[in-house]
């Protein structure tokens, strides 16, 4: 082989990896893309079933519930206009709390029900998720100063 | 009195870094040599006055001054003196003032450890440096002042969060931001390269150690704070893919470009003005980093309170660091030309390679942290990127970049010549994917894909970066600093990936609820629930769970996760209970009382997570033995004819 042909192949060998790997990650990009829903948009039908999201909100207070020694429980999500009821198996964050923001990644099922496989409550206790004080539908108490990792 | 001192501590300082920006630029392009010299006078003051104002406010936070705000807010009457301390860089303005004595610290440093420099270079970067620190310590001052008076005072603080009442997370921030403003120190060199339109590459040597310096420094801290998360955050994750993780980890990326585009640039006089170009981008995503953090346009654990002042001020800080160097860049570099070449297989080629991966995976995280914000801003939707994505565009480039690497540490300069090496790295290629196999399937009892792919680059890695250290036993003492350097943090990136694929491959994480008395059992350990009790600390009360640890009968250890809850009120927290080797972890995080006697508990078997850690750690400890070669040093006196005749030259101009 000539040191150009060489060259020319190492370019094309270059050329394709570049190329598989850029759709490999488009492809993980456009998978991986969730979109943030209110209570209110999801009663409209604008969220899809079958594909996860986000959901954000209150928990209303007096809502969460759970058969005693299971570690299963269930809560209401509302942006004080629309509820939805979620499902979640697992531990809830340490920040978890009624009447407080909280994010909630999951899908939501035919039922209406939002089955979540993650919650995420907000990061001390005068912050609120931008997304979640976005949202909600009445004037609330506007974000206090926080003090936060750095 | 004392913080109003403080507060004029910090005025003089941001005069002084004026005049050292002003003396140190103008007295180098009018070859003063009065001004010259008074630039570094001015750098020592500024560095003075920054080490007063910081003291002071650690002296104010010692004696609990709840009359100033930013102590009242993040401190407290119960707080450990340790953590007091601290507390000092625990909030945003006091993070700012530390971020401006650090950027003070790295410009004396620079002063004062530079002789062989010419003056009129060395002026160009302390005046540099001294621009940049004007725009931090005015935005100090005139948005986040740390000695801001509360009236009237409060009776007691609002209490340090306690997330961050820990050893780890009190030396994050510091580590952290020497490394960030540590690559200010090449923006610098870059700028004055530019500015004096120098061709030759001397700069490249001049900014390799303090490069690799900054490096370090960041390398400990990020590692630091994923150690952090992991035993604090209750998730027993190492690395959540979180914008502001992303905001650190990209610098670092374009950091590791930099240094290996360096040594191309020093040694062979190529890629010039690409090194120029990565020396500028690496602070710019320094700066970016902070404009996400501070700004408050990112939700997470790090973000500070949102104040749309602040935001814009850094944006404009950015825009102007960024826009005038990319300018500076634009005007200068076509003047810069490598001319040398080389071939497909050599050191250069290799370390191109190195860079366009890691720009590459830079790219791809900077897409991922940036994309939802655009949609954001232009009303697109609120989305999120999940971490799933990260997880693969981090891969792509980096498993060529580590099988790249095995090979690239034995090439040679400007020819292609692995010579005898390369069937010696073909067995060894042989071996690692053998040795992979065996290891998925008779210590984890999976061939999993990604597993077998993973311990196949690490093996190799490991087993190539040990070939030269074998080869010249016993002559180990003629190898260079900057060799063993090199092979050490190479080492480390072999353990990092062992670490990354076992954890990812082959961890085990369960959620569960658990009675005393009952058991769950992980890879054949099994974790037996013995009931909790009450414990009390300094400032916190806590419930502690007794988890017995046994393996075919045999005690293995007793863990006692806490859930506590701190005196100042708030929100309980999660102190989980490891035992750590260097083989797997055991965790168990303790979650809340489910009724009926039932405890929910998150139970994991994590393999191979303690070698990522001490895999970036010997990273450090690599650029730390290669920043102190011989080398960096020894011009200092081979340079001096040189030097002046280079400065007759900038005379007679």
């Amino acid at each position: 082989m000539t040191p150009r042909r060489k060259r020319m192949i190492a370019v094309a060998a270059i050329v394709i990896g570049v190329g598989a790997a850029t759709a490999v990650a488009l492809q993980a990009f456009q998978e991986n893309i969730m979109y943030f829903y209110s209570p209110s948009q999801i009663t409209a039908g604008e969220a899809p079933t079958g594909r996860s999201f986000r959901l954000g909100g209150l928990v209303t207070t007096g809502s969460l519930q759970r058969t005693p020694g299971s570690i299963e429980i269930n809560f209401v999500v509302t942006d004080n206009a629309e509820s939805i009821p979620v499902k979640y198996s697992g531990l809830l964050p340490d920040l978890f709390r009624e009447g407080q923001g909280v994010i909630a990644h999951g899908k939501l099922t035919e039922d209406g029900v939002f089955m979540a496989d993650e919650v995420l409550a907000k990061h001390d206790e005068n912050y609120m998720p931008p997304e979640v004080a976005d949202t909600l539908q009445t004037p609330h108490a506007s974000p206090q100063t926080s003090g936060g990792a750095s | 009195m004392i913080p109003e001192l403080g507060h004029f501590a910090l005025i003089l300082a941001l005069l002084l870094a004026a005049t050292q920006a002003w003396f140190g630029l103008a007295g180098a392009s009018r070859g003063n040599v009065a001004w010259m010299r008074a630039a570094q006078t001015a750098v020592a003051g500024q560095w003075v006055f920054l080490l007063v104002a910081f003291g002071l406010l650690v002296w104010s936070f010692i004696q609990f001054d709840f009359s100033v705000r930013y102590v009242a807010m993040t401190s407290n009457s119960l707080l450990p003196l340790f953590y007091r301390i601290s507390a000092a860089w625990g909030g945003h303005e006091g993070s700012l003032l530390m971020w401006g004595t650090m950027l003070g610290t790295w410009s004396v440093a620079v002063a004062a450890l530079s002789r062989s420099m010419p003056l009129p270079f060395k002026s160009r970067v302390l005046g540099v440096l001294g621009l940049v620190s004007v725009g931090f310590l005015m935005f100090t001052l005139f948005t986040s002042n740390p000695f801001d008076r509360l009236v009237p005072a409060a009776a007691d603080g609002n209490d340090l969060n306690p997330l961050l009442q820990d050893f780890a997370l009190a030396i994050h921030p510091p580590m952290l931001y020497l490394g960030y403003v540590g690559f200010s120190v090449a923006f610098a060199f870059a700028c004055a390269t530019l500015i004096e339109g120098r061709l030759d590459v001397d700069w490249a040597r001049w900014a390799r150690p303090w490069t690799l310096a900054a490096w370090l420094c960041l390398t400990i801290g990020i590692t630091l704070g994923s150690w952090w998360a992991y035993y604090e955050l209750g998730w027993g994750g190492y690395w959540f893919w979180d914008p502001v993780e992303n905001a650190s980890f990209m610098p670092w990326l374009m950091g590791t470009a930099l240094i290996h585009s360096l040594a191309v640039t020093e040694k062979r006089g190529l890629f010039k003005s690409w090194t120029l170009l990565l020396a500028v981008s690496c602070f710019s995503l320094s700066l970016l980093g902070t404009f996400l953090v501070r700004s408050g346009v990112l939700v997470s654990v790090h973000a500070f309170a949102t104040d749309p002042a602040r935001g814009l001020f850094i944006l404009g800080f950015l825009v102007a660091v960024v826009g005038g160097a990319l300018a500076l860049y634009t005007w200068r570099a076509p003047a810069l030309k490598s001319e040398a070449g080389f071939e497909l297989l050599s050191r250069e080629a290799f370390l191109l390679f190195n860079n366009a991966l890691l720009i590459a995976a830079t790219g791809l995280i900077l897409i991922g942290t940036l994309y939802p914000l655009f949609m954001d801003a232009f009303e697109l939707g609120k989305i999120s990127v999940g971490p799933p994505y990260f997880g693969v565009a981090f891969l792509i480039p980096m498993v060529p970049l580590v099988l790249l690497m095995s090979v690239g540490m034995h090439a040679s300069w400007k020819r292609s010549r692995i010579g005898p090496l390369q069937n010696l790295l073909l067995g060894l290629f042989a071996a690692a994917v053998v040795a992979a196999l065996l290891v998925t399937k008779f210590v984890y009892g999976e061939v999993h894909f990604m597993g077998v792919v993973g311990f196949t680059v690490a093996f190799w890695l490991i087993a190539s970066t040990l070939v030269e250290p074998i080869q010249r036993w016993g002559a180990w003492r003629t190898l260079p600093a900057g060799f063993w350097g090199m092979t050490l943090a190479h080492f480390g990136i072999g353990l990092f990936a062992l670490g990354v694929t076992g954890v990812e491959s082959y961890r085990i994480e369960r959620d569960i609820s658990l009675g005393v008395g009952e058991t769950t059992t992980l890879q054949g350990y099994d974790f037996r629930f013995e009931g909790t009790r009450e414990v009390r600390g300094p400032n916190y009360q806590a419930v502690e769970g007794t988890v017995v640890i046994t393996r075919d009968g045999r005690p293995v250890t007793t863990l006692r996760p806490q859930k506590r809850y701190y005196a100042s009120g708030g929100n309980p927290m999660t102190e989980a209970g490891i035992r750590a080797s260097l083989r797997r972890d055991l965790f168990v995080a303790l979650g809340e009382d489910l009724g009926a006697g039932k405890w929910s508990m998150r139970v994991q078997y994590k393999p191979l997570i303690r070698n990522i850690w001490l895999g970036a750690l010997l990273m450090a400890l690599g650029a730390l033995i290669a920043a102190s070669d011989r080398r960096y040093r020894q011009p200092v006196r081979a340079a001096v004819p040189k030097a002046a005749g280079r400065m007759a030259r900038e005379g007679a101009r």
